[in-house]
């Protein structure tokens, strides 16, 4: 479970503030989605979530299944069952996907006093995960993002998450730069990992990802702050009516 | 005036006293000393010597290094079949050598060619290095001609049955080691050159290779981590047509070191690359000196240096194209790059391109930053731990360079030690 209390953050080299006291909790299992225009604050809110530096945390908590987030290392959140698909996926030239992936398995083993996973072992789970994202061997051999179009950096965000296995899945817009086909492939992709001991917390703009996402809970975001929660229907009157509506009933 | 500008280093090069040996190479060897007289020792003044301070290479004795414990770093290239050669403070050791002839090459030492005609031997020596004086002068690789004790002589015919692989041990805390080698590839001929090891408290390499029409030189060194070491390389080579010259260096930590290649392509359609990877921590200077001449058509060059620094450790890079009129459909690529891992380090780069041909596709680029923070925090947020992650990313800076290797059970051997090297000073 994640729970987020009255969380505050301004940037660290401007006083601009962003988060201004974010209250959610994202019980176990369940899949919680947050919409909202853009510049509302929602991206900064899943980079504060997994430790980015540039922000600064100026009141609030974030505890995740009894641990506290914010004063941890960004590798001791991943380790610690935290996820975060990112908005916009970072290349790293000179760095194999596979070796990748494989660094990352193994150093959150090791962070959670689990052996290492053989090299037979991690080819088979791979291949396996990769395939059902239609993610082919070429793309596993080539460096971290690297020449990926859009929906290639989107699944293999979403295949990092299935080799992983975080216990809390914040997936950044990753429906954003995706055609229907694409984005029906990482829905699946995310439905496949949905269960009883993982929860999500789906960033979107628009309502379509949800169509095949089907979120318990739905909050809407603005100016750094959750202003309505309800279930799935919500997103539906987003999509009917835009944000305007419900931003004029709210403030 | 600038012709009255005193020689450096005169009373020095006055008190040199020449080797014994034979009656060619005595020739050659005064003939060497004449030509550092010349042009003097050099210093901070001189062009190509700004940027790295020459006073300790060219100090009449060597200052002391301490020697490095190597612990369970396994040896270089311990797992290519290669035919090894050992100089411990420049001074062969018979005993811990390879039978020679099981590289399958004619492959004497310097020390008993001297005594020998050797004709082709006669006519490299010195001869090569002294074409690469003009129209940058290197007098300390004069000086080396002079003073070389020993080194390998090398003729090679086909193709070489194993590499040659050189070791240079360091074993006195004062050694001051000067060799001199010289390498002739006859027509399609092929060899393999693996070096290794700091090789004396301060080590001065020349090595002199003829690589005549169709024959190809591959080279790849490690030089030794001592962190006190003084290393003067120089590399002189004279490339015909259709052959090929490949020259790759990793270097970590030693206090100074300084790579010089001079290099012609005399013949058509030839392929020329120099690459090299360095990192070095704290009282780290490493410089790459490079001078590459077109004069044939549709040759291509190709330098890729890479230098991590850390701790107020100190790269240059002065690379030189010079395509002289005629060489038409020359292709010159040079790329020197630093990634500076603190705000302490420095990277003085001089990259040149002298272009007197019309038809000519030549760039370079030379570029120091820090290290990318966006990948390190998104490799940490998958769990990298971040000095594993740093050291995935100075792996991937470093990347570029190695790929120049060939021979991939080699460029494995460079990556494992890299790898290893990172594990223990970042892990
Ligand atoms: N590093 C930053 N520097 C400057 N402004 C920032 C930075 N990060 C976020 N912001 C600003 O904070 C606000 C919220 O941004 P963001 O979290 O990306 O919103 P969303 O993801 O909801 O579109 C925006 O006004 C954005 O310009
Ligand atoms: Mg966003």
């Amino acid at each position: 479970m994640l729970t987020i209390n009255n969380l505050h953050v301004k940037l660290e080299e401007e006083d601009k503030v962003i988060l201004k006291g974010v209250n959610l909790t994202v019980e176990t299992g369940k899949v919680h989605a947050i919409m909202g225009p853009n510049g509302s604050g929602k991206s900064t809110l899943s980079y504060v979530l997994s430790g980015r530096e540039g922000y600064q945390v100026t009141a609030g908590e974030a505890i995740l299944d009894g641990q506290s987030l914010l004063e941890m290392e960004p590798e001791e959140r991943a380790a610690a069952g935290l996820f975060l698909a990112f908005q916009y996926p970072v290349e790293i030239p000179g760095v194999g996907n596979m070796t990748f992936l494989r660094t990352a398995v193994n150093a959150q083993r090791k962070a959670r006093g689990q052996d290492e996973m053989s090299s037979a072992e991690f080819l088979k789970v791979v291949r396996e995960k990769a395939k059902a994202l239609k993610i082919d061997a070429e793309m596993l051999k080539r460096p971290v993002n690297v020449g990926f179009s859009g929906g290639e950096k989107k699944r293999n965000e979403i295949l990092q998450m299935a080799m992983l296995e975080p216990k809390m899945c914040i997936l950044d817009e990753t429906d954003s730069g995706l055609d229907v086909d694409a984005m029906k492939l990482v829905a699946d992709g995310v439905n496949a990992l949905r269960s009883e001991g993982r929860s999500f917390l789906v960033i979107t703009h628009y309502q379509r990802l949800l169509d095949h996402i089907a979120p318990d809970v739905v909050h809407i975001m603005a100016d750094g702050r959750i202003v309505k929660t309800g279930g799935p229907e919500l997103a539906l009157e987003v999509e009917q009516n835009g944000y305007a509506d419900i931003l004029a009933e709210v403030l | 005036m600038a012709q009255a500008k005193a020689k450096g280093g005169a009373e020095r090069l006055a008190a040199v006293a020449l080797p014994a040996s034979g009656a060619w190479l005595a020739a050659a060897r005064g003939a060497a000393l004449a030509r550092a007289q010349e042009m003097g020792l050099p210093t901070r003044r001189d062009e190509y010597w700004r940027y790295t301070d020459p006073t300790t290479l060219t100090a009449a004795t060597a200052p002391a290094a301490a020697l490095f414990a190597a612990g369970d770093e396994p040896a270089a290239f311990a797992a290519i079949d290669r035919v090894t050669l050992v100089f411990t403070d420049g001074v062969f050791d018979a005993a811990a050598s390879d039978d020679p002839a099981a590289a399958g090459v004619e492959l004497t030492r310097l020390a008993l060619a001297g005594q020998a005609d050797i004709h082709w031997a006669r006519e490299l020596y010195g001869v090569l290095e002294a074409r690469g004086q003009n129209p940058v002068p290197r007098p300390l690789a004069a000086l080396n001609g002079a003073l070389a004790t020993d080194g390998v002589v090398i003729r090679v015919t086909g193709k070489a049955a194993k590499p040659v692989s050189l070791v240079y041990r360091h074993a006195a805390t004062t050694s001051d080691a000067v060799l001199h080698h010289i390498i002739r590839l006859e027509p399609g001929a092929d060899l393999t050159l693996l070096e290794s090891g700091p090789g004396a408290a301060r080590f001065s390499t020349v090595t002199e290779v003829d690589v005549a029409d169709g024959a190809s030189f591959h080279h790849i060194r490690t030089q030794g981590r001592d962190h006190e070491r003084r290393t003067l390389t120089h590399i002189f080579a004279r490339i015909g047509a259709q052959a090929r010259f490949k020259s790759f260096t990793l270097t970590a930590n030693g206090v100074l070191t300084r790579n010089e290649v001079v290099m012609e392509l005399l013949g058509d359609d030839s392929v020329a690359h120099v690459a090299g990877a360095a990192m070095g921590d704290g009282g780290f200077h490493h410089d790459d000196t490079v001078f590459i001449t077109h004069a044939a058509e549709r040759c291509e060059s190709r330098q890729v240096f890479k230098k991590v620094l850390k701790g107020g450790a100190v790269g240059v890079f002065q690379g030189k194209i010079l395509v002289k009129q005629g060489a038409q459909k020359t292709d010159g690529y040079q790329i020197s790059q630093s990634l500076l891992l603190d705000d302490d380090s420095q990277f003085l780069a001089k990259p040149e391109l002298e272009i007197y041909a019309d038809d000519v596709k030549c760039s370079h680029g030379s570029t120091s930053g820090a290290i990318d923070e966006t990948a390190l925090f998104y490799l940490r947020s998958r769990g990298v731990p971040e000095r594993l992650a740093q050291a995935l990313l100075v792996q991937a800076f470093l990347a570029q360079a190695i790929e120049e290797i060939e021979d991939e059970a080699i460029a494995e051997d460079i990556r494992g030690r890299l790898e290893g090297w990172l594990a223990r000073r970042m892990g």
